[in-house]
């Protein structure tokens, strides 16, 4: 076990942990965070998509020894009041079935606009594939991504 | 008007009382359907699972028995009771009643049957507490109560006014009515008008609303070690590394047999730590051995029993039996015949399975993500010997369903480890322990054998195999009553592979190969794919052949017109191939048109047009989404779907072995609704069966060549 001073949502949190804990877990289990999902642990699904210095990342693959400094951004920290313009846009679109994605799906999508204000069509397919919607929410998915880069 | 019973005999469907602190509340049975119902309406409070309450600021709650799975329920629902109550939906305050065994029963987070089993109660509710709203009203004033009308929550009298809340209190002494008139549906203002999930805003901030974020003071995790493959059970154990892992409180063994078959898998291994991670650490160092129990099946033998079964046909497999298809095979132009075969298939819900259980010697309270806590609830109380009154389950929103959240294994694993431990403890499955463990759509395969005749088809005989399946065919759908000679058998496979209900169960595949068989039939007899099902709709409608039918032909003559029509079916552009298919499933008409395009020299799904016959479309917004999620995952799991044992051990464990849909393949879909007043049938599923068989017929009319075999993916799809 070892301690981490993390840069968690903009405030500094101090963790124990082993040192391979991913950060998904240490999100969910110690510092509360639960907004971030598990959805199959080895990088393939995105239920779990955090930034990492504005870049979206699989938590569950990146342990906690390796964030150091780095700032770490989770859809609890994403804006105060839910009104990231792709929030907004989630909510008029109404994208969510189930909703157990959809923080992922959110994170992911902020993380395309803030690196691609623009993204055509089949940008935003591509940007958006590492993230599995079992409830195959896609078409609402693609349709909010466009409609925020056009806010 | 339409009038609706509140009453039968000296039962009544709900109660009203006074709200504590002012206002009124009416109670009432969610789930069951006064004006169709064949069971008992509600006895007194026992089948009391749902409230309504009006409160003296006005405000408006409804109490949900339903926790949302994803099919939009705790949202379109209320909206049924506030359409005839006449409420203002801002107003409206939707809330998730817990389990509480003694006043909550038949407490079951619905399929996709939920609105056509809840729309008459939930009417009634909404009348009734409308209708006493007005007897108040009519009583204060003293005016007759057939002169007043009602509007976003007032009771008017011509331009005197009086609010709900202002009404409630009072409402709460006066008699339920022995009717109460129901809206015509003509003069709906809320149902028809899309409402927004009433939890979105705290879906998309991450609020804790899943049974994988439910915690409690002094809970501890757990990970499970199950047998890793089926027939066989724990021989040793040597949990000497996983005790080193940081974070690992104990290793227990434990069992959770409540049947003889259960028995053959053994024991299983609880890993108790401090958090998921060290749980997860500490099952991947345990160190076991495995010792048969039961014969340890493989697909290859899978498929040679079904391939064996589809030969036979007697007294035993028969499920219906018109004319004489014999005779009709003799004596026909030709005779066409197909087979067609399907894999298990894991659900893979996206939050995987976990449940939280803290056993004490008072009482066993458990909670997560269960659709059908009363099962759980009886096989816990067995299996631990306590009474059901100290067995509490509380249902948290559910990370999706698919079927997999009906089977409450893991809640009662949750509840032996706790009861062994005897602390608060998560069980939390990992994706891998999620795809091993069962259950699973059961593999299946069809044979379709047609005769036809003059350009008719004059004999028909399918027959269905499944593994541990149970019954695979709907044999009074399409096409019975449209062919004279018509026979289906069904046989059933034994098998220790836990099976059970998948989206859509049986009709999941059964349509995806009928579908392509009909397809092809067409092309063999020279006639338009779409033609050759009105030819047989139109017969079952005009002239039914054989036993009584379970569909009507003409709401499926309905949605292939329309589907046809804004498909453009027939009207190919350039480098597209379309593909039709129709299907009837969850009292839902449905058809789709697919069109294919090729990219990289395979086919490539660019958009589905779907027409669908629900009835009334109560949240117009979220059936389209229940719609385009239903016809995406039907193209996804014919495509990519891919899931078999070799000794016994599932072969696909996590997301790298086993593909899912995902965005880039997901096509656009188009979602046509056919216009209705009837009551509103099932969607969360009725958009899928038919997608798979669309898809075939696409890729057929592409490439010239048909496929059997699910799959998709994995067969020659070469576009020339
Ligand atoms: S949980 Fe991290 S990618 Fe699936
Ligand atoms: S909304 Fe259910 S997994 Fe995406």
């Amino acid at each position: 076990m070892a301690n981490y001073t993390l840069t968690i949502n903009g405030k500094q949190k101090t963790v124990e942990a082993d040192p391979d804990t991913p950060m998904l877990w240490v999100l969910r289990d110690a510092l509360d965070l639960k907004g971030t999902k598990y959805g199959c642990g080895i990088g393939q699904c995105g239920a779990c998509t955090i930034h990492m210095n504005d870049n979206a990342v699989r938590s569950c693959q990146i342990p906690v020894s390796a964030i150091g400094e780095s700032a770490i951004t989770t859809i609890e920290g994403l804006s105060e009041k839910g009104d990231h313009p792709v929030q907004v846009a989630w909510k008029k679109h109404d994208v969510p079935q189930c909703g157990y994605c959809q923080a992922g799906q959110i994170m992911n999508a902020a993380a395309l606009l803030k690196r691609n204000p623009n993204p055509s069509t089949d940008e935003i397919a591509d940007a958006t594939h590492g993230n599995i919607c079992r409830c195959g929410t896609y078409n609402k998915i693609k349709a909010a991504v466009a409609d925020a880069a056009a806010q | 008007m339409t009038l609706i019973k509140t009453k039968v005999d000296r039962r009544s469907f709900l109660k009203t009382s006074a709200l504590a602190g002012g206002g009124l509340m009416i109670g009432f049975a969610w789930g069951c359907s006064p004006a169709e119902t064949v069971r008992p309406p509600a006895s007194e409070w026992f089948d009391i699972n749902a409230f309504l309450t009006i409160a003296d600021n006005g405000e408006i709650t409804i109490m949900s028995p339903n926790p949302e799975i994803g099919q939009n329920v705790k949202t379109s629902m209320p909206m049924i009771v506030a359409e005839e109550l006449d409420a203002s939906w801002e107003d409206v305050i939707v809330k998730q009643a817990p389990l509480d065994t003694k006043n909550y029963q038949r407490q079951v987070a619905g399929g996709s049957q939920s609105i056509r089993q809840g729309w008459q109660s939930l009417r009634m509710a909404g009348a009734t507490a409308r209708h006493l709203m007005v007897l108040t009203a009519a009583k204060e004033w003293g005016v007759d109560a057939a002169s007043l009308k009602t509007e976003n929550g007032y009771v008017v009298n011509g331009s005197e006014k009086r609010s709900y809340g202002e009404l409630a209190s009072k409402a709460a002494g006066i008699e339920v009515p022995a009717e109460v008139p129901l809206k015509d549906p003509k003069d709906f203002k809320i149902i028809g008008k899309s409402k927004k999930n009433v939890d979105l805003d705290e879906i998309v901030t991450g609020k804790p609303l899943f049974g994988i974020d439910y915690q409690k003071e002094g809970m501890v995790y757990a990970a499970v070690l199950r047998p890793q493959a089926f027939g066989t059970r724990l021989k040793t154990l040597d949990d000497t590394e996983a005790r080193k892992v940081n974070g690992v409180i104990d290793v227990v063994r434990f069992t959770d047999h409540t049947s003889d078959a259960d028995k053959a898998r053994g024991e299983k291994v609880a890993v108790i730590a401090t958090n998921t991670w060290a749980a997860i650490k500490g099952q991947r160092a345990l160190k076991v051995t495995w010792e048969d129990s039961q014969h340890r099946e493989s697909t290859p033998e899978h498929i040679a029993k079904l391939d064996a079964a589809l030969k036979k046909a007697d007294g035993k497999s028969e499920r219906r039996n018109d004319g004489n298809i014999n005779k009709a095979f003799a004596e026909a132009d030709g005779v066409f015949e197909k087979s067609y075969e399907a894999p298990f298939l894991p659900h893979n819900t996206l939050e995987p399975m976990n449940f939280f259980a803290d056993v004490t010697d008072e009482k066993v309270e458990l909670m997560g993500p269960i659709q059908t806590p009363q099962w759980s609830l009886g096989t816990i109380a067995q299996l631990l010997g306590r009474d059901e009154s100290e067995i509490s389950i509380g249902m948290t929103r559910m990370g999706g369903g698919f079927g997999r959240r009906l089977y409450g294994d893991f809640v009662v694993e949750a509840a032996a480890i706790s009861n062994k431990i005897r602390k608060p403890v998560k069980l939390q499955y990992t994706r891998e322990d999620d795809m091993t463990a069962g259950i699973y759509r059961p593999s299946s395969k069809y044979r379709f054998k047609a005769a036809y005749k003059n350009g008719k088809v004059t004999g028909y005989h399918l027959t269905g195999a499944g593994i541990r399946m149970g019954g695979t065919t709907r044999e009074h759908w399409f096409p019975a009553g449209g062919i004279e000679n018509y026979r289906v058998d069904s046989h059933n496979i034994d098998s220790n592979i836990t099976t059970g209900a998948w989206r859509a169960p049986v009709t999941n595949f059964l349509a995806v190969a009928e579908q392509s068989f009909f397809d092809e039939l067409a092309e063999e007899m020279g006639i338009d794919a779409i033609q050759l099902r009105l030819d047989i709709l139109e017969q079952a409608k005009s002239n039914p052949f054989g036993e009584p039918l379970d569909y009507e032909p003409e709401k499926m003559i309905g949605v292939i017109k329309l589907a046809a029509d804004k498909g453009n079916w027939g009207k190919a552009p350039n480098g597209v191939s379309k593909g039709f298919s129709s299907y009837y499933s969850h009292n839902t008409y449905v058809a789709e048109v697919v069109d294919v395009v090729t990219e990289n020299g395979q086919p490539r799904v660019s958009n589905i047009t779907v027409a669908v016959d629900c009835g009334i479309v109560v949240n117009p917004d979220a059936a389209i989404n229940q719609v385009q999620g239903g016809a995406v995952d039907g193209i996804g799991h014919a495509m990519y779907g891919d899931f078999g044992f070799e000794n016994g051990t599932p072969q696909a464990n996590n997301f790298d072995k086993f593909r899912l849909i995902r965005s880039k393949e997901a096509p656009s879909v188009d979602v046509h609704f056919v216009e209705s007043l009837n009551s509103p049938t099932g969607l969360g599923e009725p958009s899928l069966p038919p997608a798979g068989g669309a898809l075939a017929n696409a890729i057929a009319a592409a490439t010239g060549r048909r496929i059997y075999k699910i799959p998709f993916a994995k067969q020659d799809l070469a576009m020339g």
